[in-house]
Formats: C-alpha cells, sequence, structure tokens
C-alpha cells in the first residue's frame, strides 16, 4: 500500500480499500466517497446525417434513413425529412422523438396560419417561426439539429441552418447531424457560401445545375457512410423547384 | 534508505502514481485522449476437422471508422490464431508478445506449440494487469492434443467451448451460432455459417462493418482466407469526379520587420557577484 506517501485528509473516511473491476480506476489509499449522480437522461441521439443545398431555381434536401441508439440500429426505414408547407422542407437529425414532436407544432401553427392568412407560409416566414419555436423551449431544449430548405417568395432556392435552441442563419448549403464533420468541409470546398456580411450583398445559392447538385449529395453521403458508424442504410433525396416536390432514394452502405 | 537494503527487482503491473493527478485533472475538465477500439465481431467454432475463426475489419475511434479493413486475426503460432476485440493497442501487443514467447518455447522444447500453453500465457498476463489491458480474445488452434477453442476475458477468465463469440456484435453473432450450430460441421458448412455469424454482426452491430476475414486451422495446416467476403462495396462514386483547385485563401497579406538595432545603455548596473 502507498499510505506512507500520500497524506490522508482529515474529513476522508479511509476504510478498507474498496476495489471494484467497474467503478474507480485508482488505487490511492484513502477511500473517496463521491455524491451518487443521477444518470438517467431525458434525451438519446438516434444519428444520422442532413444535408440541404440552395440552387438558382431549387432546392435540394437529403437525409439519411438509418436510425439508431447506441450501437444498435432500431430501423433502416426512418424517414427524417417533413414537409412543412407547399415550398418547404425540414430535415432534422438528433433525438427523433423531439424531432416528432417539433414537427406536429410546426404543422399545428402553419395550420392557424393558413386560416388567419389564407395562404402558405412561405420558406423565410417558416423559417422564422422555427427559430421561435426552438427558443421557447431554451431551457429544455429539443434535441433537435435541424436544415429548412425550400423555396422563397421569388422562386429562389433558400436553405436555412439551426442549432438546437434556434439561432439560425440563410446559407448556400448546410448539414448536420452525426456526419455532418465529415460532410460540411467538403461541401465548403466544393461550394463556399458567401458570407452574408460582406458587401454587396451576393446570393447565397450555388451555380450548380439541379442534377450536379443531386450528384453532389449523392457522393457526399456515400463517403459520410463509410467513416461514420451512424450514417447509412438509404439515402432518401427531396427536390423542390417550380415544378413540385420530388423524392428519389439511393442505396447507402448497411453495415 | 541505507544502501544495505537489498535492491528489489522492478515489479511488474501498472504503477497507480498518477491516479490522483487524472482524477483532480478530470474534475477540472482535462479528459484523458480515448483509445482506438475494435468495436468488433469475432468469433471462434470447432468444426470436423480443426478450428474456424472469424472476424470482421472496422476499427473505430467513437463514432469513426479509422479503419475501414483492419486485420483482427493475430497469428500466435503456424496451428494457434487468435482474434482480438477490444483496445486495438492492447490486443495486438498481447498478442505479439505471446507469440514471441511462444516461439522462444518451441526452441527451448523442440515440440509444436499448444493451444493450452498460448491460453496459460495470456490469462497470466492479462490477470497481472487486472483488467487494465482491454484484450478480449478468442483463441483457436490445433495441436497434438486435438483442436481446441478458447475465449479469454480482459481480466483473464477464460472458456473453453465448441464455438464462441466476442465483441461489440458477440450477441448478433451468437443469435446465429446458437440457431444453426451443430457438431460435427463439414469445412465448407463450417465457413458457411462463420460468414453468416460475422455478417450479423457487420450488419446488425455498428460497432462492426466492412469485410469478412476467416482463418481455417487443421491438423494438416492453416488457410488463412483474407477479405474471404467483402458485402460492403462504395454505394456511389460520382461519374464526373472532384477536382480540388482552391487551395487556401489569402485574405491579407502584412510584413512586419523585426527590429535590427539593439541598443546599448551605458554606465547600466554592474553584475551582482
Amino acid at each position: 500500500m502507498k499510505s506512507d506517501a500520500i497524506n490522508v485528509p482529515q474529513n476522508e473516511i479511509a476504510a478498507f480499500l474498496y476495489f471494484s473491476p467497474l467503478s474507480t480506476k485508482c488505487f490511492s489509499a484513502p477511500f473517496t466517497m463521491t455524491k451518487q449522480q443521477a444518470n438517467w437522461s431525458p434525451y438519446d441521439n438516434n444519428g444520422g446525417s442532413c444535408v440541404a443545398i440552395a440552387g438558382a431555381d431549387y432546392c435540394v434536401i437529403a437525409a439519411d434513413t438509418r436510425m439508431s441508439t447506441g450501437y444498435n440500429i432500431l430501423t433502416r426505414d426512418y424517414s427524417k425529412i417533413c414537409k412543412l408547407a407547399d415550398k418547404c422542407v425540414m430535415a432534422s437529425s438528433g433525438f427523433q422523438a423531439d424531432v416528432k414532436a417539433l414537427q406536429k407544432q410546426l404543422a399545428a401553427r402553419h395550420l392557424i396560419y393558413q386560416h388567419q392568412h389564407n395562404k402558405q407560409m412561405s420558406c423565410p416566414a417558416m423559417a422564422q417561426l422555427l427559430s421561435n419555436t426552438l427558443y421557447y423551449k431554451r431551457f429544455f431544449p429539443y434535441y433537435s439539429f435541424n436544415v429548412l430548405g425550400g423555396l422563397d417568395n421569388e422562386g429562389k432556392g433558400c436553405v436555412f441552418t439551426y442549432d438546437a435552441v434556434g439561432s439560425y442563419e440563410k446559407v448556400g448549403y448546410s448539414s448536420q447531424g452525426s456526419g455532418s464533420t465529415l460532410i460540411m468541409p467538403f461541401l465548403d470546398n466544393q461550394l463556399k457560401s458567401p458570407s452574408p456580411l460582406l458587401l454587396p450583398a451576393q446570393d447565397a445559392v450555388t451555380p450548380l445545375m439541379e442534377a450536379e447538385a443531386i450528384d453532389l449529395v449523392k457522393t457526399v453521403f456515400a463517403s459520410a457512410s463509410e467513416r461514420d458508424i451512424y450514417t447509412g442504410d438509404k439515402l432518401e433525396i427531396v427536390v423542390i423547384n417550380a415544378d413540385g416536390i420530388r423524392r428519389e432514394y439511393m442505396d447507402l452502405r448497411k453495415d | 534508505m541505507s544502501k544495505s537494503l537489498i535492491e528489489m527487482p522492478p515489479k511488474g503491473g501498472f504503477s497507480f502514481d498518477l491516479c490522483k493527478r487524472n482524477e483532480m485533472l478530470a474534475k477540472q475538465g482535462v479528459n484523458p485522449p480515448s483509445f482506438r477500439k475494435t468495436g468488433t465481431t469475432i468469433v471462434g467454432l470447432i468444426f470436423q476437422d480443426g478450428v474456424i475463426l472469424g472476424a470482421d475489419t472496422r476499427a473505430t475511434e467513437g463514432p469513426i471508422v479509422c479503419d475501414k479493413n483492419c486485420e483482427k486475426i493475430h497469428y500466435m503460432a503456424p496451428n494457434i490464431y487468435c482474434c482480438g476485440a477490444g483496445t486495438a493497442a492492447d490486443t495486438e501487443a498481447v498478442t505479439d508478445m505471446v507469440s514471441s514467447q511462444l516461439q522462444l518455447h518451441r526452441y527451448h522444447t523442440g515440440r509444436e506449440s499448444r493451444v493450452v500453453t498460448a491460453l496459460t500465457l495470456l490469462k497470466r498476463h492479462l490477470f497481472n494487469y487486472q483488467g487494465y489491458v482491454s484484450a478480449a480474445l478468442v483463441l483457436g488452434g490445433v495441436d497434438v492434443t486435438g483442436p481446441h477453442l478458447h475465449t479469454i476475458y480482459p481480466h483473464g477468465s477464460t472458456d473453453t467451448l465448441p464455438f464462441a463469440t466476442m465483441g461489440s456484435g458477440s450477441l448478433a453473432a451468437m443469435a446465429v451460432f446458437e440457431s444453426k450450430y451443430r457438431e460435427g460441421l463439414a469445412r465448407d458448412e463450417g465457413i458457411e455459417l462463420v460468414t453468416e455469424a460475422i455478417c450479423s454482426g457487420i450488419f446488425n452491430d455498428l460497432g462492426s462493418g466492412s469485410n469478412v476475414d476467416i482463418c481455417v486451422i487443421t491438423k494438416g495446416g492453416k488457410e488463412y482466407l483474407r477479405n474471404h467476403l467483402q458485402p460492403n462495396p462504395r454505394t456511389y462514386t460520382s461519374s464526373k469526379g472532384y477536382s480540388f483547385p482552391k487551395k487556401t485563401e489569402v485574405l491579407l497579406t502584412k510584413i512586419t520587420p523585426l527590429k535590427e538595432k539593439v541598443e546599448i545603455i551605458e554606465g547600466g548596473d554592474a553584475m551582482e557577484e
């Protein structure tokens, strides 16, 4: 025992040496009683990644369809993308129970808006609504990392990116979720959004054609699935343009 | 400490001198670096003529895959192989070390190594380190006494089994074994069952993935089937490819010349003696 070298603080109980292979990693001679911490969390992370890219007259929103918890897969076929309004679609990763609750909340508020104003909400309006809804729960947040994509009133693509408590920004492209650290640098390299602080104000849309943007999204998810264990199974791509909304799927790695 | 004290040989095992410091640092928010774990599915089974070992090939660092095609079936002796799960460095180090010890033993005795020898060397080492060497192993081989398959846990306990699985995907693989294993399997049936068990781990466990490695050991010799099955090819490669012309942008260039002249102060303080 090393009790000669270590000073025993007076108010600590130096009883027997308690050795449990599961708990303490340290064999210090005086046994320190630590307060038992609460270990139930209201949150869980169901993993997954989302991406959105805004074009001159289109918007591409994509997310994988894997829902997981810990090292297990809950389902390979879960849609993280939700249509909020005619020209406005949201993709969210994080805790899917909170995401579902958030989507319900936004759908209800949108219905009220439609009754009061006799029209659909525009994408920028929905963006502000989402931000306010998230901040409303500032002190017990929705564990939901969102990207909102759609067409604004002029028909130009717009993408808004959020954090969990509602801070948002209009950007040309964005990614959220477990694979975002892998996806974002590649998008930055290929698309580089102009800073909203630069004057004169530059358009936050990419010069890519719609087909090129879809190709980019497929590549980016295929790469993310290689290195992120929470991303994979299937990719759901939603494209909004003047003709409407269309959906397509692509298989990803299932391991 | 008088010089007449006999010099004690250095004690083995870890020195826990820095534990208190680590605790204090952790409280202040400084976290130790995480180690690379293999988050694995490894299996072994005994068939008619010997032993078949199987493993996946994914190595993870938390949620990121750091190696898509690593080797988890380690060589111990010409007739003994060992699959390793847990901390990658630990499994590599411990299997390399025991492999060397077995070779020296072979030179000493002039005989083929026995699986129980490897087992005892491994379990003694792991017990000595009280579970801190995080290596969970499936050891299999064929020697003069017949085919053997063992599992070794990080704390040093062992089991002798006809079929075994370890790692984060062990439950997925064991489900397959428990349903389909029977005694006296033929070689091809055995390989198929092992492949199925590893695939179950690969597809249902997020810590395991990529390819299937197989090693078949019989009295006649061994067959190491690296990447026996590759069920996870890359799903999409863009036909046009991507180029990376943009270099780091230079936003500002500012050159500050350093001072050339050194001012000499006349009549400064005399240096102290």
